[in-house]
């Protein structure tokens, strides 16, 4: 069975099993490999991409779900709030194993897109879903400030 | 280098490196640096114009100078630290580096550390480069200066090297890199090259910009999980409840009915299901019923292991170091302290789970993985396959973290890849997927121990005597390499940073128990350290505690023997207002330790929650590692070491009941989020001594600190970690 949607702005008909989690058919079926696997169960947010605007967990989402609806991805974001935020991932090199990062900008970006001022606190509820071992966490709260001022000016 | 090895006082993993690779039949490759270049055996190079002037550098007719890293890009920034390396001596300029993974080569590759094995380990990468990759780049430069010097007939004396620009400043000629490159393949190698006055460096000390941040900010970096080959199958494996069980019986049918599957088969390390995609990979493992055999296999709980390892303490172990009459001391003291300390299993749980791509076709075996050990792995897959380690071909990736996970002595992703390779048609690739919960539930954990310390004060509140008794499983132990590498009982990776307490104790004695049990273990980001610091730096405290004295001071008066821990010591301490008063309810503890031969102290300033919990406010955390390739990544390394080892110290914890790991994924198995890292300051000692490392060294000092902050809020000591499982937070 066929499921389409638009991703990245293009439209997509993918033969696949409908219960696949969105992750797989955009990995494995478009071949977009940005968007990672890390824990499956929506717990990490290493998945994370954008539905309808909104940031969802690429992992726990049935591809059936997203039919006729708008996916992007990490190779697929663009704008203001997209182009403060990679600028400023790279200008603070927030990356240090860089897996989880493709999930921590969309979910940064999707943030800013709604609250382009964030708080702190504001921050951590953006952000809490979003897991990186590597601890970036001092730079990634950095640079979301660093992408917030980006945007006023 | 042999000669350095030895006189090296660590044991750990270096020596185990060495025994193991002389143990693994086909990798006693036998090559030791001796300050000559390897060279890169490649007439391709020469034949398009590119100057492969040693190993470790390739400069294109495109002006592009390729930095060949020996070691995996895990997070750790090395890519940058050794082009950095690289680019000062050959005077590049930063913008025209690239960084290419090293195909694994012992022979070329080889961590200088770790004798004749290739692999990233132990915060060596820069430590065991330095001079190779400065000799390295100081070769390529005079060839270049000698074509140069040919082409316009002028005497080498008068030409300078600056931002990748070879110029004479008297003819007035210039040239790039890429306009001489083909010029200078042709010339013979020099021998001798002098390198620069480090008080001329120009990148080296300076952060330039890491290499691969671009890539890990638009999706493009490339991860094993990310390989794809025509006719590429996936598969994951099905591996049994308790450790140690084996197959009895598989019922494949249903697997096989899930749309995309291709084929069950059975590994040693269970049963594996491969299928077109991951998806149908996991939905047909869900549909196997496998039936194991757990005779054999650890069936005891965590629980039950540590009342094992208590009743264990009662006695004396494996005698690590002694000096003076412990015993006698302790028995003549004013005061004595004692204190037990416990501490469980934990999983790497890195973000990448456990991953590589393996393609079999004869007598040639390919492998992608974000490999941390590839000597080793090769020599494990040629055993696997049937073949010789030298047909067998690895393309190392980066990898999404490891902290250990992936350098494991069995290779054991690889190793069942290859089992489920050898299964298929021939040649057609196959990738291995774990998932987050085979990741927790898979074992290779650090271990869990149980420390007991006791200290004497004499009448003016001296420590006279400390005698420390560690218990717990060996890492090595178990290992084909046990034999070679636990020496008289004592396994190093147990006992470093108890062994070698810094403090001027005169009446010292540390020992060990090695247990057997049958859960595996492995190294993990700072491994012995992550929990000696913790209790010999929470004890220390007690003691100044019991002593009346104030940490800091207390400790400086122990360290006049090791300037670099009192230094790191009082520069942390001045720097986070030590001694200052701070609000009602926070509270500041500290720590010093060295691990990898890096020195590093931490300040934790804490605030206790109202319902006992922890909040760790601000760190200040002072480094000396020698001389600072890169500042920022110094600094990186440090912010990440502190999360990394603050999530384990407050949440980290893998249990078992009867055999079964409790734990599956991020839900159970806690780890710091973005709301609980603490604002982190790092400080860097200014040094000119070697470079050492600082992948790991960060991690140790931050869960004393924590503690010992929790003390001076509360008068109570965490000594039973994690702490959301101690009764007294």
């Amino acid at each position: 069975m066929a499921v389409s949607f638009v991703l990245n702005g293009e439209p997509v008909s993918l033969d696949v099993d409908p219960e696949m989690p969105l992750l797989w058919a955009v990995r494995e079926f478009a071949g977009l490999t940005g968007t990672k696997f890390g824990c499956g169960a929506a717990q990490c947010g290493a998945c994370t991409v954008h539905l309808e605007g909104q940031p969802v967990r690429s992992c726990s989402t049935p591809v059936s779900s997203v039919e006729g609806q708008s996916v992007t991805t990490i190779e697929g974001i663009s704008g203001k709030a997209a182009a403060a935020v990679q600028a400023a991932w790279q200008r603070i090199e927030v990356p240090q194993c860089g897996y989880c990062q493709s999930g921590q900008i969309m979910s940064a970006v999707a943030l800013l897109e709604q609250t382009p001022k964030p708080t702190d606190d504001d921050i951590n509820s953006a952000m809490s879903g979003n897991i990186c071992r590597c601890a970036t966490y001092v730079r990634i709260r950095s640079a979301i400030h660093a992408a917030a001022t980006t945007m006023e000016g | 280098m042999l000669k350095n090895f030895a006189k090296d006082p660590r044991p750990s993993r270096r020596r185990f490196l060495q025994g193991s690779a002389a143990a693994a039949a086909g990798l006693t490759v036998g090559f030791r640096w001796n300050g000559g270049m390897p060279k890169f055996a490649s007439a391709a190079y020469a034949a398009d114009g590119t100057l492969a002037a040693n190993a470790f550098v390739r400069i294109g007719t495109d002006n592009t100078v390729t930095v060949l890293s020996k070691h995996l890009e895990m997070g750790q920034g090395v890519y940058t630290g050794l082009a950095t390396i690289v680019a000062e001596e050959l005077d590049a300029d930063w913008a025209q580096i690239r960084v290419e993974s090293a195909p694994a080569d012992a022979s070329l590759y080889n961590n200088l550390q770790f004798g004749p094995v290739q692999g990233t380990g132990g915060s060596s990468s820069i430590a065991n480069s330095y001079d190779q990759l400065r000799k390295a780049g100081a070769t390529a430069r005079a060839m270049l200066v000698e074509a140069a010097a040919k082409d316009w007939v002028v005497d080498r004396a008068g030409i300078t090297v600056e931002k990748g620009v070879v110029s004479h400043a008297t003819s007035g000629r210039s040239a790039t890199f890429g306009d001489l490159a083909g010029k200078a393949a042709g010339l013979p190698v020099p021998v001798d090259v002098t390198l620069k006055d480090p008080g001329r460096f120009t990148l080296i000390g300076t952060s330039v910009p890491r290499v691969d941040a671009k890539s890990k900010t638009d999706g493009t970096a490339q991860f094993a999980l990310d390989v794809r080959l025509p006719g590429m199958l996936t598969a994951v494996v099905a591996r049994p409840p308790v450790f140690g069980a084996r197959v009895k019986s598989v019922d494949a049918a249903p697997a096989k009915a899930v749309k995309g599957v291709v084929e069950v088969v059975q590994v040693p390390s269970g049963v594996a299901v491969v299928a077109t995609n991951f998806w149908a990979a996991a939905k047909g493992r869900e549909a196997l019923n496998v039936q194991w055999d757990d005779a054999g296999a650890e069936t005891r709980g965590t629980a039950e292991i540590m009342s094992e390892y208590k009743a264990l303490a009662e006695k004396p172990g494996m005698p690590v170091r002694s000096q003076g009459d412990t015993a006698k001391a302790l028995a003549g003291a004013a005061k004595t302290i004692t204190a037990a300390f416990e501490f469980p299993y934990l999983a790497h749980a890195p973000m990448e789970p456990l991953d590589c791509v393996v393609r079999l076709d004869g007598d040639r075996c390919e492998i992608w993985a974000g490999d941390q050990f590839q000597t080793i792995d090769q020599g494990n897959a040629a055993a696997a396959s049937g073949l010789k380690p030298d047909q067998v071909r690895i393309h190392t990736l980066m990898a999404g973290g490891s902290f250990g996970r992936r350098a494991n002595t069995v290779s054991d992703y690889i190793v069942e890849a290859i089992h489920v390779a050898k299964a298929l048609d021939r040649g057609t690739p196959v990738k291995l997927v774990w998932t987050r919960e085979d990741d927790i539930r898979g074992g290779r954990y650090r271990p869990m121990y149980y420390h007991t310390l006791t200290a004497g004060l004499d009448v003016q509140g001296r420590p006279v005597a400390w005698q420390h008794r560690i218990v717990g499983q060996s890492i090595i132990g178990g290992t084909p390499f046990e034999s070679v590498m636990v020496k008289d009982g004592v396994d190093g990776t147990s006992v470093e940073g108890a062994a070698n307490l810094p403090y001027d104790i005169p009446n010292l004695a540390v020992d060990l128990h090695t247990t057997k049990v049958g859960v595996p273990v492995l190294w993990w980001r700072a491994v012995g350290s992550t929990h000696t610091a913790y209790s010999t730096e929470v004890f220390i405290d007690e003691v100044a505690h019991a002593a009346g004295k104030d940490p800091v001071e207390f400790r400086r008066a122990l360290l006049s023997h090791h300037p670099r821990h009192k230094a790191v010591l009082e520069l942390a301490a001045e720097k986070a207002g030590w001694g200052t008063k701070l609000p009602e309810g926070k509270a500041r503890g500290v720590a010093v330790h060295e691990s990898f031969s890096t020195f590093v102290a931490q300040v934790a300033e804490i605030t206790m929650q109202p319902d006992g919990s922890v909040k760790v406010d601000r760190v200040v955390c002072a480094v000396d590692c020698g001389r600072a390739i890169n500042p920022d990544v110094i600094r990186a390394q440090m912010e990440g070491g502190i999360g990394f080892g603050l999530g384990g110290v407050l949440y980290g914890e893998v249990t078992l009941d009867k055999g079964e790991v409790l734990q599956s994924n991020f839900h159970d198995y806690r780890v710091l989020r973005i709301e609980e890292m603490p604002k982190v300051e790092v400080h860097i000692v200014p040094s000119t001594e070697a470079p050492t490392g600082v992948g790991e060294p960060g991690v140790p000092p931050i869960g004393p600190a924590v503690a010992n902050a929790v003390f001076a809020a509360t008068g109570r000591r965490v000594r039973s970690l994690p702490f959301t499982r101690d009764q007294s937070v």
